[in-house]
């Protein structure tokens, strides 16, 4: 009797070791979460203050800041989901609510269902070398970022710099043009764009006492540099190593993500709601619009928000794109140079001074709480939106 | 108003009055349903452009790699030496590279593997409802962190932590490169296999329990084995992810290319060459500018091969219960 109950015993000290066994395990994740998090809040929340998140990123530490790489997350952002999510929803709602019947088409369908899962596979910096390709060079075929074949938006001028360090300048029709040559009486600007009638001083004669005169004073001798000036919506083909081409990339990476979320959430509406539309005679486009999409919206958001967080930390695709850059001011237009978040962290990161593995640690903190709000969001959307449909 | 049928009484429904359309009216909104349906077609179809570019830059480029008189495809897949930027003699062996992603892989899957499943045998099959509230949203924020954050973290945590063991390790190693992506990964293979385990019916659970199992023994005899597609797909995609994770290993392993097991060593993989290339001041022509793009192919078909072994596992092998 004995022998036999022993490994039944056996049996229950062994699964009662195991559940303590996982126990500790699982708890490891908790734990690695809380070393990681604790460890960065340690690091970096001394130099993070307002004066971090306002200036520029600078060779000192005590005085580096992350604002561009900020203004720089917040347009890549903008860009990404402004073209990431029309497209992906368009997808999804084909894929899921335009199901083919033929036979063909089926297996068109299923092509397409499976070039999309494999999609979201692949590593975002093969994304980041299509990018370089297609959006920042555009396969050579329009010349280069210095010279594009295609722009828009772009006024040239030239740039005198005077004897009364003062900068007049003479804007120029055509950027072929010769170098300006300075006449009396031409009209320049000043800096800020005050219009001016140029005094030239002679050769042999003195620099003019008066203020007023200097600022409006070259000698004949002075040569100018030419300077392109570019609006808001300056635009460019190729793209070059801008924003836009940044931005197109990461909807590469996240637009698988929207669509397969956007199919879950479109699949999750009852069918007997589309029935009922369908029956009371609506087309199955009215069907989509008016029923089945504004019922999946609480879905389609929450995918979106997952798709940002993952947009807002991609560095490897910016990587290719933009390279480690330095910029002091925030983007201006869509092909301006660019820095992002995860761009400026790496940069601290990789170096060797433990002062810019501070400042890094400070850039993840603020990393971290966009995160951090996007998945409230996302949570108080779901909360907020989301009706029981059946 | 328009004026309504007489015959349908005073309850017009919008259907009835979208019947009572003109012709013309008709006509419009059927032709604005086509063009919106193709334009939904036409973003469909995006997907597969999307795809087909990457295969038509990617071979371009590397046919153009090859046409270089500096390389050879019996060299690229023969030696083992990578060293495209500096010295007199350039060498393009892809070897060393695959060697260092698979190193850095390995230790990735070691350290997830174990640690993944036996958290999604707890979650799934005996974690109390309060444990399981506190451990799944913590993994699903391990999930969210921005890979450059976990390389940050080995760099400057890992690494001294590991150096305090032994000497031996370089400022840059594999192996704190390796475990950061086992972090990195863990979420992935926690969350597939537990759904593989919670897709096992319960009716099979309470069998065992019913013929005398253990809750150990159900779960090691009888749900994982019924699991056993579903978590070997979760392993093998999230090995795929590990082979192109990219910012961890740019931080954290270093960037000398060699062929060695050795984890305290630097190495350099793939995804980190290609980092290297695109932060330093290469011509846009040379050799090894289009060597990128043949590490790129090389990364993107190992990947690719990957992902689609894993869906195929889980359709071919899925045990399926009614």
């Amino acid at each position: 009797m004995k022998a036999r109950r022993r490994p039944l015993k056996n049996r229950h000290r062994k699964d009662h070791f195991f559940q303590r066994a996982c126990q500790a395990i699982a708890s490891m994740s908790a734990l690695i979460l809380v070393v990681l998090l604790s460890a960065i809040l340690i690091q970096g929340i001394g130099a993070l203050n307002s004066q971090f998140l306002s200036s520029a990123p600078d060779p000192d530490p005590a005085i580096a800041g992350l604002y561009p790489a900020l203004m720089g997350s917040l347009w890549l952002l903008v860009i990404t989901l402004a073209v990431a999510l029309p497209l992906g929803v368009s997808a999804a709602i084909i894929l899921e609510e335009f199901r083919p019947r033929r036979k063909s088409l089926r297996r068109i369908h299923a092509f397409i269902q499976l070039n999309i899962t494999n999609l979201s596979g692949v590593p975002s910096v093969v994304f980041g070398i299509l990018g370089l390709t297609v959006f920042v060079s555009m396969f050579g075929m329009f010349g280069n970022e210095q010279d594009p074949a295609v722009e828009v938006g772009a006024t040239y001028v030239d740039q005198f710099y005077n004897e009364g360090d003062f900068i007049l300048e003479v804007p120029i029709a055509d950027s072929q043009l010769a170098e300006t040559v300075p006449i009396d009486g031409m009209t320049v600007y000043t800096y800020d764009g005050k219009k001016m009638e140029l005094n030239l001083v002679g050769d042999d004669a003195d620099w003019p006492e008066d203020a007023a005169l200097a600022q409006r004073s070259l000698r004949s001798w002075d040569l100018p540099g030419r300077n392109k000036d570019r609006s808001w919506y300056y635009f460019r083909l190729p793209f070059g190593r801008g924003i836009l081409a940044g931005a197109l990339t990461l909807m590469l990476v996240i637009l698988p993500i929207i669509i397969i979320a956007s199919q879950e959430a479109l699949r999750a509406v009852p069918s007997s709601l589309r029935e009922g539309a369908l029956g009371l005679g609506a087309t199955p486009w009215q069907t989509v619009s008016r029923i089945t999409l504004p019922a999946a919206l609480p879905g389609i958001l929450t995918g979106a928000i997952i798709a940002m967080s993952r947009a807002i930390g991609e560095a490897a695709p910016l990587l290719m794109i933009a390279g480690i850059v330095f910029i002091t001011r925030a983007p201006s237009n869509m092909m301006d140079d660019f820095t992002a978040m995860p761009l400026q962290i790496y940069n601290w990161a990789g170096r060797p001074q433990k002062e810019f593995h501070d400042l890094a640690a400070s850039g993840i903190i603020v990393l971290l709480s966009a995160l951090l709000m996007f998945n409230a969001v996302a949570v108080i959307l779901r909360n907020k939106l989301q009706k029981p449909l059946s | 108003m328009k004026p309504s049928n007489p015959l349908n009484g005073p309850s017009t429904g919008p259907v009835v009055r979208s019947a009572s359309l003109g012709a013309s009216a008709r006509r419009f909104r059927r032709w604005k349903e086509r063009g919106i349906l193709g334009m939904l077609n036409g973003a469909t179809l995006f997907s597969v452009f999307i795809t087909l570019a990457i295969l038509w830059v990617l071979s371009v480029e590397t046919t153009n790699f090859f046409a270089q008189d500096e390389v050879s495809v019996g060299e690229f897949f023969g030696t083992t030496q990578w060293n495209p930027l500096l010295g007199a003699e350039k060498h393009f062996g892809i070897w060393s590279l695959v060697c260092g992603t698979f190193l850095v892989a390995g230790v990735a899957l070691l350290v997830a593997v174990p640690l993944g499943l036996i958290t999604a045998i707890y979650l799934s099959e005996y974690a109390h409802p309060r444990v399981r509230a506190i451990l799944k949203p913590a993994l699903e924020i391990l999930a969210g962190i921005p890979t450059v954050v976990y390389g940050f973290f080995a760099l400057t945590l890992l690494t001294p932590a590991l150096k305090v063991f032994s000497d031996d390790f370089g400022s840059f190693n594999a192996l704190a490169a390796g475990i950061a992506v086992g972090i990195l990964i863990l979420p992935i293979i926690t969350s597939l296999s537990e759904d593989a385990l919670k897709a096992v019916p319960q009716s099979l659970r309470d069998g065992a329990s019913g013929l005398g199992a253990t809750r150990f023994d159900t779960s090691f005899k009888v749900v994982f084995p019924a699991a056993l597609s579903g978590i070997t797909s979760a392993v093998i995609l999230a090995a795929a992810r590990a082979i192109g994770e990219t910012m961890i290993v740019a931080l954290a392993a270093g960037s000398t290319p060699k062929v060695t097991m050795d984890v305290r060593d630097e190495i350099q993989t793939m995804t980190g060459f290609m980092v290297q290339m695109a932060l330093g001041d290469v011509s846009n022509y040379g050799v090894e500018y289009y060597s990128m793009y043949a590490v790129a192919a090389m990364l993107f078909l190992l990947t690719l091969c990957f992902t689609l072994f894993g869906s195929y596992i889980r359709k071919r092998y899925r045990e399926v219960y009614d």
